[in-house]
């Protein structure tokens, strides 16, 4: 990646992640749409501005890992990795279809680049805190990015790997958490005890900013902030809005479940377009 | 038990750099060979078995071995769901070791003993089950299990178990070793209760009745080959183990005869019941309870052959 990340490909690839995660849910009749769009912007940040890797390599074992622990946002994931040349765009056509192993939810070797299998919330920062101990074992490079949703800060195992992880200092570990401000049923700062959730990741012995979860320049500056200058590991709450980019999906939770129908589909793709 | 299992795989990691142990806070002392030797693959992972089992899985897909271990149902059905999907979904190569198997702590309460953990991990795809019934077991179980390329699950009792195995075995997982042969029963053991099952056997011979025995080390994969076997040699096959009735190994003995079809022998299961054991005492006392002694056990093979 670019010393300087470059803004304007990070846009672009947002744009199109989104594009993709539209379409994809049109025609799969698949869900968590909004889910998918919150996202879409820390996923271009790491993988068009952070993330060490190469698609051509993608079991390179010096690479940076991402883990999409909020697998729900599964189709961002797939677009992310097919528009960032793991493989073939056109791949994204078979998502969720019968025979194809890019489920609602990523499978283990869903495809080229997906670190870790997920849908089941809380599993992915334990795996990931996991794969941070082994490079620090192993005297490897590689940083380890988890996103997780904030609604899945109600699982407990997030707490059991946020100790490990402060307790060991591991200082290649960046959690990214998409607070989009909804879980399935609700608010996510109503029904749990949610924030304020950066001074809980600082009281668990880590590094916490809060950032614009839609300004790919913050979140990559975020993301990429040298590791281990102060030793702990760093959370990174990205404020966002949940269906982001399309008008008639922003915060409106009827859109972790509802599907777009032809019409839908036209007039979010004509609004991505145009922004 | 205890002391082979961290015996051998201390011998193991010196050959082995992929060998990293995870420990639940239980132990005291117990590793600090292990600790000073590799103390970059040591960790005490605190009283959160969901994240130990996370964190092994991350450590496996980069390469590692992990090895999980603290008591047997905190290590199994606490963590239930991240041993299903981070371990066997993604099928990894993870030992999930479970120390005080069975009624290993009966007197801690039922808090402490694990009679469903085989039911719990045999219905998971890719995972081993594996029940060492003695130490010897555990060694040769546990060489096998750091090698295979997706999970297992290592349960083990206590410590100062008697030993079985006299010379070490051919052992491979998978295949159970037959002790001694019987025409009228064959007791089946698996795991701790093995010398219960041996003596079962004497108390039978000395009252004129064949009795076989054989270690079924391994309650999946199952030794198939073993169960057509002595299903059609014997009168009675008889299942043991430190496990309650439902879903252990006489459980998975059970689902192998729906499908096999009409055998010769017909099926006793020797196990820890139905009900959670209370004011069980010593696990002496709650086998006594039981019925899996060597004595209660062969009164209750005799009962059965009529």
């Amino acid at each position: 990646m670019p010393a300087t990340p470059d803004i304007q490909a990070m846009r672009s690839a947002a744009r199109e992640i989104r594009k993709q995660a539209v379409r994809m849910s049109h025609r799969s009749h698949a869900t968590h749409l909004g889910s998918s769009l919150s996202c879409a912007d820390v996923l271009a940040a790491a993988y068009w501005g952070v993330l060490r890797l190469n698609p051509q390599a993608p079991d390179d074992p010096e690479r940076d890992r991402f883990i999409l622990s909020k697998g729900h946002a599964a189709a961002a994931l797939f677009a992310t990795l097919a528009l960032r040349g793991f493989f073939p765009v056109e791949d994204l056509e078979r998502y969720a279809s019968p025979g194809c192993h890019m489920e609602e939810h990523p499978s283990p070797k869903a495809a080229p680049g997906v670190e870790a299998a997920t849908g089941s919330l809380g599993h992915g920062l334990p795996i990931g805190t996991g794969m941070a101990l082994a490079a620090r074992i192993a005297g490897r490079p590689s940083r380890v990015f988890v996103l997780m949703g904030d609604g899945e800060q109600n699982e407990g195992s997030v707490w059991e790997a946020a100790m490990f992880a402060g307790g060991q200092r591991l200082a290649n570990l960046c959690a990214v958490i998409d607070c989009n401000r909804w879980q399935a049923t609700g608010r996510s700062g109503e029904i749990l005890a949610l924030e304020p959730l950066a001074d809980k990741w600082r009281s668990f012995g880590w590094d916490a900013v809060e950032v614009d979860g839609h300004d790919v320049g913050a979140l990559a500056t975020a993301m990429a902030a040298t590791p281990g200058e102060s030793g702990r590991p760093l959370a990174i709450v990205a404020r966002t809005v949940k269906g982001k980019g399309v008008s008639f999906m922003e915060d409106d939770n009827n859109w972790h479940y509802r599907v777009p129908n032809d019409d839908e589909l036209a007039r979010a793709l004509g609004e991505l377009e145009g922004a | 038990m205890r002391n082979a299992f961290v015996r051998t795989l201390t011998a193991l990691a010196r050959e082995d750099e992929r060998i990293v142990l995870l420990m639940g806070d239980i132990g005291n002392r117990m590793f600090d060979e292990f600790k000073s030797l590799f103390p970059t693959r040591f960790y005490n992972c605190g009283v959160a078995e969901a994240n130990m089992t996370g964190l092994a899985a991350g450590l496996a897909l980069s390469g590692f071995r992990p090895v999980t271990y603290t008591i047997a149902p905190f290590n199994s059905y606490r963590c239930f769901e991240q041993i299903r999907l981070d371990l066997c979904y993604q099928n990894v190569p993870v030992v999930v070791a479970g120390v005080g198997g069975g009624l290993s702590y009966a007197g801690l309460g039922a808090t402490h003993h694990s009679c469903e953990d085989i039911a719990c991990l045999r219905s998971l795809p890719n995972m081993r089950v594996l029940c060492p019934g003695d130490a010897v077991e555990v060694g040769l179980l546990l060489e096998q299990a750091v090698r295979e390329p997706g999970p297992s699950y290592l349960r083990l009792g206590k410590k100062n178990e008697p030993v079985i195995h006299q010379t070490p075995p051919q052992l491979a997982i998978g295949k159970a070793i037959e002790l001694r042969a019987g025409r009228d029963v064959m007791i089946l053991n698996t795991g701790n209760t093995l010398p219960e099952a041996v003596g079962a056997a004497d108390l039978l011979a000395e009252a004129g009745i064949s009795a076989g025995v054989a270690s079924v080390h391994t309650v999946k994969p199952l030794d198939t080959d073993l169960l057509a076997r002595c299903f059609q040699t014997c009168r009675l096959v008889v299942s043991m183990e430190e496990h309650g009735a439902a879903g252990g190994f006489g459980g998975a003995i059970a689902e192998w005869m729906a499908d096999a079809g009409p055998q010769k022998a017909r099926l006793l299961r020797l196990n820890t019941g139905r009900e959670f054991l209370a004011a069980s005492g010593n696990q002496r006392c709650a086998r006594e309870h039981c019925g899996l002694t060597a004595a209660t056990a062969a009164a209750r093979i005799r009962e059965a052959l009529g």
